[in-house]
């Protein structure tokens, strides 16, 4: 069994308010002094979401691929370092600066490249744009099965059974593989890499691919290719001025937020 | 310049949701001479087309085959296809529910077109589809043109009003295929929501967070609820707090939970993460109850207690059951 886990490296989503910035004129984050970027937390949860599959199974191999630059090896090692087997970095100016669409496209081609990927597990979303669509539309482009916002997943008799989080509910989906997973924040924390791992995972291999190793005409991948242009990121302005209840105990306090919000009307 | 746009439309228990309603009249705003139409998949799905024409619809594509009830992408998506073929949109709106989520991309892909997801608003900027929509958890907030057409865009709960008076132009009704076959089955399924009134539903949503630092916690920020009356206050949680197992998943607040708009929200003990906010920043009056002054969720509040909940929350208790 062969799987692949998508990962994808964000500026920390834990960042504080006061300490996220945005260069208006270039339409980008700026990163925060002294604030490493890291593994998007959702996709961290995919990877436990295969490796469990693989425990279950007793056998298996999970390759972990991320789209970005460089520093993108970091995503990686810390999957390998949880106990994926192989990392696969797509490094290549032409692939840089696209949309969700050229992303899914890219990582499709990756997927393609390795030929026999049973199963793909992504993050329900990257917390940094939030977007939650590669997962589908890798799922679209190869032409498999999804089951999104999944809690849990196993294999069984040859098919990947999804538990999923529904808004009223959990649902359990069984579906033919190879397919598509995406997992949620309800699986709970992924495994913490103890320090003899995280050497391992330093010897471990990370292939580089760029767009023509993909067979990726450079004019549909990266920004060239994007179909979503993003004409504005920005800080939006919260309105409003919080009145404070004054008072000498939390008894006076409390009586005089409830007789505010009775004199708007609200209570 | 004239557009066509289709509506994904939801039923719930058999009659049109809300949402579809909003998005229609988001459609009627944008569509400067086009149609607007609207698919409407599942049991009672003939019955809804009278409200989605009220709701602003000039065409609906229906199909009331009871195997398009429980959702599943494959089966939805084929009809929609199939609508859009008949409709020739150049902007397809789907809200951002659980359906929405999976459609967005699955149909953006399909037609070989971009989708924008969660979005607030949509607008014509010089005959031009603009979306906007939050990300970095809520932090920052992009504006996106489409390259490709149609252009599709799943739209969050609540972002748009519905019409003020209903339409009473009637409509057509075309009919759909019945449910195709699904790679995927169903195997099971367990409920998991709150018995009594809805979060999303609630005038009034009293919420705890991890600050609370203990799940029995709760049980205040219940009773603060029952005093405030059981048939106007839903109890939510934020994120944290459930991730920690201290309130059901179904009574999540925030990006990846529930979207709540109640006309009063009481957030006790929650930081106000952007990702939380994200979930209740509609809201249209929200009162913060935190230890710490420089919390984030003073930021977006109207009324404030610094304070320690545990003894805030009680005396507020007892001021409410007073107010009569």
């Amino acid at each position: 069994m062969h799987l692949v886990v998508c990962a994808k490296q964000i500026p920390d989503p834990e960042t504080p308010p006061a300490a996220f910035r945005i260069d208006e004129a270039n339409n980008e984050v700026i990163p925060a002094q002294g604030i490493p970027p890291v593994l998007s937390q959702f996709d961290g949860m995919a990877a436990e979401a295969a490796l469990r599959i693989v425990e279950a199974a007793g056998e298996g191999k999970i390759t972990v691929i991320s789209l970005g630059q460089e520093s993108a090896q970091a995503a990686i090692k810390q999957v390998l370092a949880m106990g994926a087997d192989e990392g696969i970095l797509l490094e290549d100016e032409a692939l840089q600066g696209g949309d969700s669409y050229t992303t899914a496209r890219t990582l499709a081609a990756a997927i393609e490249h390795l030929g026999d990927v049973d199963a793909v597990f992504c993050g329900r979303q990257a917390a940094d744009w939030d977007m939650g669509q590669v997962g589908l539309g890798i799922a679209e482009l190869l032409g498999w099965p999804s089951a999104i916002i999944g809690k849990d997943a196993k294999v069984e008799d040859g098919s990947m059974v999804v538990e999923r989080v529904t808004g009223d509910g959990f649902e359990t989906v069984s579906m033919p593989m190879p397919a598509v997973v995406t997992i949620s924040n309800e699986i709970g924390d992924p495994r913490y890499p103890k320090l003899q791992q995280i050497m391992q995972a330093a010897r471990k291999t990370v292939t580089r691919l760029d767009a023509g190793e993909l067979g990726l005409d450079p004019s549909t991948v990266g920004d060239a290719g994007a179909r979503l242009k993003l004409e504005r990121l920005f800080i939006p302005v919260v309105e409003g001025e919080v009145e404070l209840m004054e008072g000498e105990t939390a008894e006076e306090q409390a009586q005089a937020l409830a007789a505010a919000l009775r004199e708007a009307k609200i209570l | 310049m004239a557009r066509n746009i289709l509506v994904v439309g939801e039923l719930e228990g058999g009659e049109l949701s809300s949402t579809t309603a909003e998005l229609l009249a988001l459609g009627t705003r944008l569509v400067d001479g086009g149609q607007v139409s609207v698919t409407l998949l599942g049991s009672g799905a003939g019955d809804a087309a009278g409200a989605a024409f009220a709701a602003g619809a000039d065409n609906a594509y229906v199909s009331s085959d009871a195997g398009y009830d429980d959702f599943r992408s494959d089966q939805w998506v084929g009809a929609i296809e199939e609508a859009m073929g008949q409709s020739s949109p150049d902007a397809v709106f789907i809200a951002q529910s659980m359906a929405g989520r999976d459609l967005g991309p699955r149909l953006a892909f399909r037609n070989d077109t971009a989708v924008a997801m969660d979005c607030v608003s949509v607008e014509d900027d010089g005959g031009e589809l603009k979306a906007t929509r939050s990300c970095y958890g809520g932090s920052a907030q992009a504006t996106y043109s489409f390259a490709t057409s149609p252009a599709v865009a799943t739209i969050r709960a609540k972002s748009q009003d519905p019409l003020e008076a209903p339409s009473d132009g009637g409509g057509n009704t075309v009919e759909l295929s019945g449910a195709g076959d699904s790679r995927s089955e169903i195997v099971g399924r367990e409920a998991a929501v709150a018995e009594g009134l809805q979060i999303q539903d609630a005038p009034v949503v009293v919420s705890g967070g991890r600050g609370l630092g203990d799940p029995e916690a709760f049980r205040v920020v219940e009773e603060l609820a029952s005093a405030i009356g059981d048939d106007k206050a839903a109890v939510g949680a934020s994120r944290a707090a459930v991730d920690l197992g201290w309130y059901p998943t179904s009574q999540q607040v925030g990006l990846t939970g529930k979207v709540v708009t109640p006309d009063l929200y009481v957030a006790i003990a929650i930081s106000g993460a952007s990702q939380h906010m994200a979930g209740c920043s509609g809201s249209k009056t929200i009162v913060a109850i935190n230890r710490d002054p420089e919390a984030n969720i003073f930021t977006a509040a109207r009324y404030g207690i610094v304070g320690d909940y545990k003894e805030v929350v009680p005396a507020l208790i007892e001021a409410v059951k007073n107010l009569d």
